[in-house]
């Protein structure tokens, strides 16, 4: 790794971490680092100071909060995917983070790390939108809240401003009655998803009443697959889900790379909703 | 879930556990040891050149065209000279009257035209990452930073990216002589008979993506002058063909080179080169008086280091009705890049005398042209030209098959050479020494439980289950060992195909075996110590084998090709047997009898019919000693011998593959996969599966995964290992390998090599197996990598 020169700084608390990115626009905070440094090695990021925020204990944990868990910024993959409190109240985002990467990668990166890079091929912002998540962040000014849906703005682009630092992240609880399931289409088990489906469903009587979808890869930002998700209200096991997963890519505008064209994309959006839906309604 | 039959598999599994222990003579030959390497390759206790520092050592970065094609019209390397920790900067014009070209050493033909290739470029740049110009910095942060301060002018000039656009009339040029670097063509037999109302005609093109080699340690350098003399630590395969052709290329005299490979970290074909690099920084120490480093990130190797494959095969087959072959027309375009290196061209023409494969036929012909294109040169890579002619060959066998309604395996079978045929000349001219192609194909199907397989395929063909079942079939053989030098000079190949192996019995009866070969990750030392410690009787742990130095190993023709062993174990051997020749002499003196009457065994000579003896190790002091020699003999106990084979050894094997398609998404899961291998004799049976695994790894690799991708205007995009996709142990299915032994008869060991068997067979296996279970809705070909999209939209072009 040889990046351009940095310099380094490692507060101790989160008044002086908020100040050293306040007091210069072009540091960047340094998470689990599995983001920013490959920019850095490639010379693709060119930051000024790196603001380690890996001595603020205040940032890592998940803490039970009544309705909403609070997974902070800091908590490794590796941390959250085990950790028994988001297994049981929100498993969708334990579940999708054991698909991140590989060990290596879960034990550094961190969940407000993948958050904040905004990066729409991450698996997580995709979860955390489709759960209606509600990121939490701080400056000088003090603390601000940021519904998902307003969080990711843009390609690598979130709503944190100058001088802002994301606490974490507080994921409601939905309750009893929901299936979970993330499918994610991947080339290698190491590679980023082509597309991915994070879907929570609420089932009874053989109909599904409420479901919540999120794609990773759809577009510039995580998507929800809202046309999905109304056309899903009442909708019976089997062909009426089928019919509704066909709406999977309105509103989406993915890209093209290497790994799959846009209409290839789409195409696949369509049949892994099916999947992820059938999925969480315990109806494989 | 696999299929395989519980019994056969766990006897695989059993056979692979039982790794002998340390202890005892004798027997060592066939045993499963752990390799001695790997404690401390594992621990971290290697020697990577990028490990090792000099004095006063400095670091090398190169500045890298941006662009495909261009004429430099200015470099001015001024503002990097004056920053900080920077100690020089040069523009390739700095080092224009001595860098000389880069060797190409295999002119495969008359019409060959072989460019000036300077190391840095002077005044035109022919692909995206040649160097233009470098900085020589205290550390390599300053290094890289400086090298943002140079400045380079380019006057852009035309990409050249498809080979048959080169090819064609007005074609931009990437050298002045035309984008045509040779043409060749091999006839045996009446073609035009064979084809000549021929009942059945195949006519196929396939597309061999461009590969790059991944070796898991990237390229390093270090160069190091004592005012004297050069010694050059770089991570190469082949540090004695390097010290020659760093002598022709920069002037330095041969004997003021030295040039080591440390422990090296893989290379499959990527370090069998002469590189810019080390001409380079070789140069820079000369120039400087101090130790030079170079060591390369992964994206810059995936630039620069050469890549491989690339051709399109265009094959035909003629074949009555019963699909007994006539003749076979294969017409290859192979993409050499912008240059020639070591053996570029020479890798297309490995694979020619094997289209014809493991078939018997009436006509074949061969026909080549090599294509310059602006984009990073071609050479070897594992199984080099091998792989190509294997693949196309078992692709066309599979349509051809379905062509008549025939299983794929019974195709085969009626026109392979049948083991009692052996030796057999083929239509190609080799002649194949041994094999037994009934052997391991039974073997393979009672593995992998065909018959169960393809009820299975026609139960979901009928249900018309969304995912669909293929049965991959790929049986081949390959040319190893080499090589017969006669038959490399008649093939203009610019060195011999001999190898060299040195014993030395030290005075305490330990043994030193010097090779020329150079393993890079191939277990050399453990298998070298086997035949050693079967040969003279000592023990296992007491031999040391050093390699890789040439001011220690003082000949050598270095490892590609799958010839270390074939060549060079074989030479280690006839370097036992003399040293066993003096002991002999030796013993006889000492215990006062005629050297006939003593018998060798268990490392002791012994007077036949008396318990009078001396060890190999008495007799190494004696030797040592000197006290007592019988007339003529001198001093010490050491051996030299080389070895030239008079002929390739010829491995074969099935392969067959169980590969699930999912045809709502395109995706390919390998199910099963059983690899039934015959490599001859086998010296160490955890080495030789070690080979094959990652053989069929690597193969599979091209099948599904890996693509250098260039856009039309020569830009790399597949720089980064997120592009560029290599699978892990996870992406990979539980191989299932087991052997048939048919020793080859062209060397006394009967091995036959390893090290590419896999990679040759698996990628039509796959390719294959994908294509079989989609063949009932009308594809006949899908193109590798043979993605989810790839599949997905030929899916999609038959539903339209």
């Amino acid at each position: 790794m040889i990046p351009a020169t940095f310099d380094y700084v490692r507060p101790g608390s989160l008044d002086e971490a908020c100040q050293a990115l306040a007091s210069d626009e072009d540091a960047k905070a340094l998470a689990g680092g599995q983001s920013l440094l490959p920019l850095l090695r490639l010379r693709l990021a060119y930051p000024s100071t790196l603001v380690d925020l890996g001595r603020l204990p205040e940032l890592t944990g998940v803490h039970d909060r009544g309705d909403h868990v609070f997974i902070g910024a800091m908590t490794t993959h590796d941390e959250v995917m085990r950790s028994s409190l988001v297994n049981s109240a929100c498993p969708l985002v334990a579940l999708t983070t054991a698909t991140v990467a590989d060990p290596a990668v879960r034990h550094r990166g961190t969940f407000g790390g993948s958050l904040a890079h905004a990066d729409p091929a991450a698996d997580l912002p995709a979860v955390v939108l489709a759960l209606d998540g509600v990121l939490v962040a701080r400056s000088a000014e003090g603390e601000r809240e940021i519904p998902a849906a307003e969080f990711f703005v843009d390609y690598l682009e979130s709503a944190l401003r100058p001088g802002e630092i994301l606490l974490g992240a507080r994921i409601p609880k939905l309750g009893d009655g929901w299936g979970y399931h993330y499918e994610k289409f991947h080339r290698t088990a190491q590679a980023w998803p082509i597309v991915g489906v994070a879907a929570a469903v609420r089932r009874s009587n053989g109909s599904i009443q409420e479901a919540r979808i999120g794609l990773t890869n759809m577009g510039p930002t995580p998507l929800r697959a809202r046309a999905v998700e109304s056309a899903l209200q009442g909708a019976e096991l089997g062909d009426q889900v089928r019919q509704a997963c066909e709406q999977a890519a309105e509103g989406t505008s993915p890209s093209g790379d290497l790994h799959a064209q846009p209409d290839y994309r789409r195409h696949l959006a369509r049949v892994l909703t099916h999947r992820a839906i059938r999925t969480a309604a315990g109806s494989p | 879930m696999t299929e395989l039959d519980p019994g056969l598999v766990g006897e695989q599994i059993a056979e692979s556990d039982q790794i002998s222990e340390p202890g005892g003579t004798g027997g060592e030959i066939g045993r499963s040891r752990r390799r001695k390497e790997d404690a401390r390759l594992l621990t971290g206790h290697t020697r990577w050149t990028d490990n090792l520092v000099q004095p006063g050592m400095l670091y090398v970065m190169f500045l890298r065209s941006p662009m495909a094609h261009a004429r430099i019209t200015r470099v001015d390397v001024s503002g990097a000279r004056g920053l900080p920790g920077v100690f020089a900067a040069f523009s390739g014009q700095d080092f224009a009257d001595e860098q000389g070209s880069l060797p190409c050493a295999w002119p495969v033909s008359e019409d060959i035209v072989i460019p000036d290739h300077p190391p840095m470029a002077v005044s035109e740049v022919r692909y995206v990452g040649e160097a233009v110009a470098c900085v020589v910095a205290t550390d390599r942060y300053r290094a890289a930073d400086a090298l943002e301060a140079i400045e380079v002018d380019y006057e852009p000039l035309p990409a050249v990216v498809d080979m048959n656009d080169a090819l064609t009339e007005g074609s931009p040029k990437v050298h002045e002589a035309g984008n045509q670097a040779f043409t060749a063509k091999i006839t045996s037999g009446d073609i035009e008979a064979a084809f000549r109302d021929a009942p059945v005609l195949i006519d196929r093109t396939y597309i061999q993506q461009r590969l790059i080699p991944s070796a898991m340690e990237p390229r390093a350098v270090l160069a190091s002058t004592d005012g004297d003399g050069f010694t050059l630590w770089t991570s190469t395969q082949i540090p004695h063909v390097l010290r020659v052709m760093l002598a022709v290329t920069t002037g330095i005299p041969e004997h003021k080179i030295r040039v080591v490979a440390p422990d090296v970290g893989g290379g499959f074909g990527s370090k069998l080169q002469v590189t810019a690099e080390e001409v380079l920084c070789l140069l820079l120490t000369r120039r400087l008086g101090r130790p030079v480093k170079w060591t390369e990130s992964r994206s810059e190797g995936n630039l620069t280091v050469h890549h491989g494959r690339d051709q399109i095969q265009h094959i035909r087959v003629a074949a009555e009705s019963d699909g007994r072959i006539r003749g076979l027309q294969v017409d290859l375009l192979a993409d050499m890049g912008a240059y020639l290196m070591l053996v570029t061209p020479g890798i297309p023409m490995l694979g020619a005398a094997l289209y014809n494969a493991i078939y018997k036929m009436d006509a074949y012909e061969f026909g080549c042209t090599g294509v310059f294109t602006t984009k990073m040169p071609t050479d070897a890579y594992r199984g080099a030209g091998r792989p190509e002619a294997t693949y196309a060959i078992e692709r066309v066998m599979d349509e051809l098959a379905a062509e008549l309604g025939l299983d794929p395996v019974e195709v085969r079978r009626r026109n392979w050479i049948r083991h009692e045929e052996f030796p057999y000349t083929t239509i190609a001219g080799l002649t194949y020494d041994s094999g037994n192609y009934e052997a391991a194909t039974d073997r393979a199907m009672a593995l992998f439980g065909y018959d169960k397989l393809r009820a299975e395929q026609a139960d979901r063909r009928d249900r018309g289950d969304p995912v669909q079942l293929g049965i991959g079939v790929s049986i081949y053989t390959e040319m190893c060992g080499l090589a017969p030098s006669r038959l490399l000079g008649e093939s203009n190949y610019g060195a011999g195909g001999w190898e060299h192996g040195t014993i030395r019995m030290l005075p305490t009866g330990k043994v030193e075996v010097i090779t020329g070969t150079s393993p890079h990750g191939q277990g050399h030392v453990t298998a070298w110590s086997q035949i050693v410690a079967d040969t003279l009787g000592v023990p296992f742990e007491d031999i040391t084998v050093l390699h890789g130095d040439t001011a220690i190993s003082h000949k050598g023709m270095d490892t590609y090709g799958s010839r270390s062993l074939v060549v060079g174990g074989v030479a280690v051997l006839q370097a036992c047997e003399k040293v066993k020749d003096k002991a002999r002499k030796l013993a006889a003196h000492l215990l006062e009898c005629s050297p006939e009457d003593l018998e060798f065994a268990e490392g002791a000579f012994q007077v036949r019919g008396t318990d009078s003896r001396k060890t190999i190790q008495e007799l190494a002091f004696a030797a040592f000693t000197a006290h007592s020699l019988p007339e003529g003999v001198e001093a010490g106990l050491d051996s030299d011998s080389t070895f030239d084979p008079d002929n390739y050894s010829f491995p074969h094997g099935t392969h067959l593959c169980a590969v699930e398609v999912d045809t709502e998404t395109g995706m390919s899961k390998i199910r099963s996969y059983v690899a039934v291998d015959d490599v001859g004799k086998v010296i160490n049976p955890l080495i030789v599966d070690g080979q094959v695994h990652g053989g069929i790894a690597q193969g599979i690799a091209q099948a599904l995964y890996e693509e250098a991708v260039y856009d039309a205007e020569g830009n790399l995009l597949t720089t980064t290992m997120a592009d560029y996709l290599l699978p892990s142990a996870a992406d990979l299915p539980t191989f299932v390998t087991d052997r048939t032994e048919t020793p080859a008869t062209s060397n006394p060991l009967g091995v036959k090599g390893v090290g590419e068997a896999g990679t040759i067979a698996s990628t039509p296996a796959v390719v294959n197996a994908i294509v079989d279970a989609l063949r009932p809705r009308g594809i006949h070909d899908v193109q590798m990598p043979c993605t989810p999209e790839r599949v997905w939209r030929a899916l999609e072009g038959v539903r339209r």
